[in-house]
């Protein structure tokens, strides 16, 4: 080993030990600890000075006690409950609004194929903020939706949409959307035309040939965009509090406000950990999922 | 696939992108409005941008925003292209899969987990939070992003082009420096471009990661937006969009032509 390799290595492992694995050992030693009215807010802190019995004394006042509270306590397994059926829900919307947008790319002249792809890439690029903040005008009570259907009198009042789960699906949907069509669209679009024709002349309709081809062809598309969509919305922040207002219960939300608002630190952390949890399971599917896709083309 | 684009599939497409574009759309044409109403058109008028211009709080936070994101995508650049040559080229070293699970883990980590875990590390080293700590903790996040960037390139290109180098007599540096690099530079370009773009977007880690006397244009921005849709974010937003529109397309061009020309050489190679 020479000394410029063991640099090479060295410097983005120290970097990412310091940076992300170190801070999530703290994350679960905190929620560990106990609440406590002093500055950093929470007990025990590691004193090395004390020697070796004061570190044993440390492990010995780490306890279960946060996690307990999550679970007494309904606002937890409630909003851990809510995040996970608006993340299926909306998760399910986006793949019945995509799944027709990407076969459809799949399907127009090859020449126009960039230029879509472009098209349904760019909002990545763009501000998610500002893509949220575009649908507080639209779905508000005076907003541009009710004013629109107001004009077309299929309604007399306006809707209430906004600061509603209603108005949290359609923020996702909007914000996740190409994660979802980018997938599906290159599992199309690898299809092999001739299969869809041999199920034709063997006397498909167009629809069952939709459905007995196709559809199971593209299934590794939908699964990699389903999660794509499901994993990052299980852990929103921003598009819960910008538009589902108070009634909105997602875990992101109930993280945020109970460091910042309520500044009880242990059960903040105690609630990240059970979030990363929560996550794995779907991770640990997708990571399957890609490597059978992988060695499937191989 | 038999391309025909029937009726249905004419529609999906339009009702499609009409959905993902016209929010912004509507977003950018009130921009221009006149009235403080947002929702009530009262003619065209670039006074909000005006009024932008004046806003001294905006303008700060941009400029913070601007200095945080140029100094960590490029940090996360350099960081990210040598955990990328790691991961493909260093084969065995000790701690190898914790070093690929700590590549991957923060892609799929939520954001208000990055953010708290980096802000208790902060205070538990007493570090005083500011511009210097977002750039920490951007860093650490999109140098991830330009890892997978730069090592799908690394994977896909001809590895006999490094070891032809080594053994013409080059030393393992100088056959990185004109041979390798060379041939991954679009995909460390599109890496910092994607570092660049994280950065500015970023809200919620921010958060975590700021102090008092450092607010980045999200922060800013989202403090603004609880308190309902106004003419100047509007404003604000219609020129990020711009920005945004702008980056993307040229760079799609130029890396159409990158590609081209590659081909064209890889071509005129074959017949040499």
């Amino acid at each position: 080993m020479n000394l410029r390799r063991v640099t090479l290595i060295a410097l983005p492992y120290l970097w990412l030990l310091g940076f992300f694995l170190v801070p999530f050992l703290i994350v679960l030693k905190i929620a560990l600890s106990d609440t406590a009215v002093a500055i950093p807010p929470y007990t025990p802190t590691l004193d090395l000075s004390g020697g070796w019995a004061a570190i044993r004394d440390f492990f010995g006042q780490l306890d279960f006690e946060n996690f307990t509270w999550l679970t007494e306590d309904e606002l937890y397994w409630k909003s851990y409950l809510s995040s996970v059926r608006i993340a299926a829900i909306s998760t399910f919307i986006t793949l019945l609004v995509g799944y027709p947008i990407a076969y459809a790319m799949a399907q127009s002249p090859d020449e126009w194929r960039p230029t879509l792809m472009m098209l349904v890439i760019l909002p990545f690029w763009t501000s998610f903020l500002i893509r949220v903040y575009a649908w507080i005008g639209i779905l508000s009570n005076e907003g541009f939706l009710n004013q629109f259907l107001l004009w077309t009198g299929l309604i007399d009042t306006p809707l209430t949409i906004m600061n509603t789960t209603t108005a949290v699906y359609v923020g996702i949907v909007y914000t996740y959307l190409p994660f979802m069509i980018l997938p599906i669209y290159a599992a199309l679009e690898k299809l092999d035309g001739s299969l869809i024709e041999a199920a034709e002349d063997l006397g498909c309709s167009r629809l069952s040939a939709f459905w007995l081809v196709t559809l199971p062809l593209s299934r590794p598309g939908v699964i990699a965009g389903c999660f794509l969509v499901f994993i990052p919305a299980l852990g929103e922040f921003v598009i819960p509090s910008l538009l589902g207002g108070s009634q909105t219960l997602m875990i992101g939300k109930v993280l945020w406000e109970e460091f910042f608002s309520n500044r009880d630190w242990p059960v903040a952390s105690a609630v990240a950990v059970v979030l990363l949890l929560l996550l794995i399971i779907p991770i640990v599917l997708f990571q399957k999922n890609q490597q059978r896709q992988q060695e499937a083309e191989q | 696939m038999n391309r025909r684009l029937t009726w249905f599939n004419a529609t999906s497409l339009t009702l499609g992108f009409a959905f993902l574009y016209l929010p912004m759309l509507i977003l950018i044409i009130f921009s221009f409005n006149e009235s403080k109403l947002v929702t009530v058109w009262a003619g065209f008028s670039p006074k909000w941008y005006g009024e932008l211009l004046r806003n001294e709080q905006f303008l700060d936070a941009a400029w913070v925003t601007l200095k945080v994101a140029a100094l960590s995508s490029t940090l996360a650049t350099v960081l990210g292209t040598m955990a990328a040559y790691v991961l493909v080229r260093a084969g065995r070293f000790p701690g190898r899969t914790l070093f690929s699970g700590m590549i991957y883990a923060p892609l799929v980590m939520p954001e208000v987990i990055t953010g708290l875990s980096l802000l208790l590390l902060f205070i538990a080293i007493g570090l005083d939070r500011g511009v210097f700590t977002i750039v920490l903790a951007h860093t650490t996040f999109a140098m991830c992003y330009v890892s997978v960037v730069v090592s799908s390139r690394l994977m896909t290109f001809d590895r006999s082009l490094e070891e032809a180098a080594l053994d013409l007599g080059c030393t393992p540096f100088e056959a990185f420096r004109l041979v390798t690099l060379p041939i991954i530079t679009p995909a460390v370009i599109s890496g910092w471009l994607l570092a660049f773009t994280l950065s500015l977007d970023d809200l919620v880690i921010a958060s975590f990661a700021s102090g008092p006397s450092s607010t980045t244009l999200p922060i800013k921005i989202f403090s603004a937006v609880r308190l309902g849709v106004s003419p100047e974010i509007n404003a604000l937003s219609t020129i990020m969009i711009g920005i945004v529109a702008v980056g993307v397309i040229t760079a799609s061009l130029v890396s159409k032509r990158a590609i081209q020309r590659q081909r064209r050489e890889e071509v005129e190679g074959v017949r040499a």
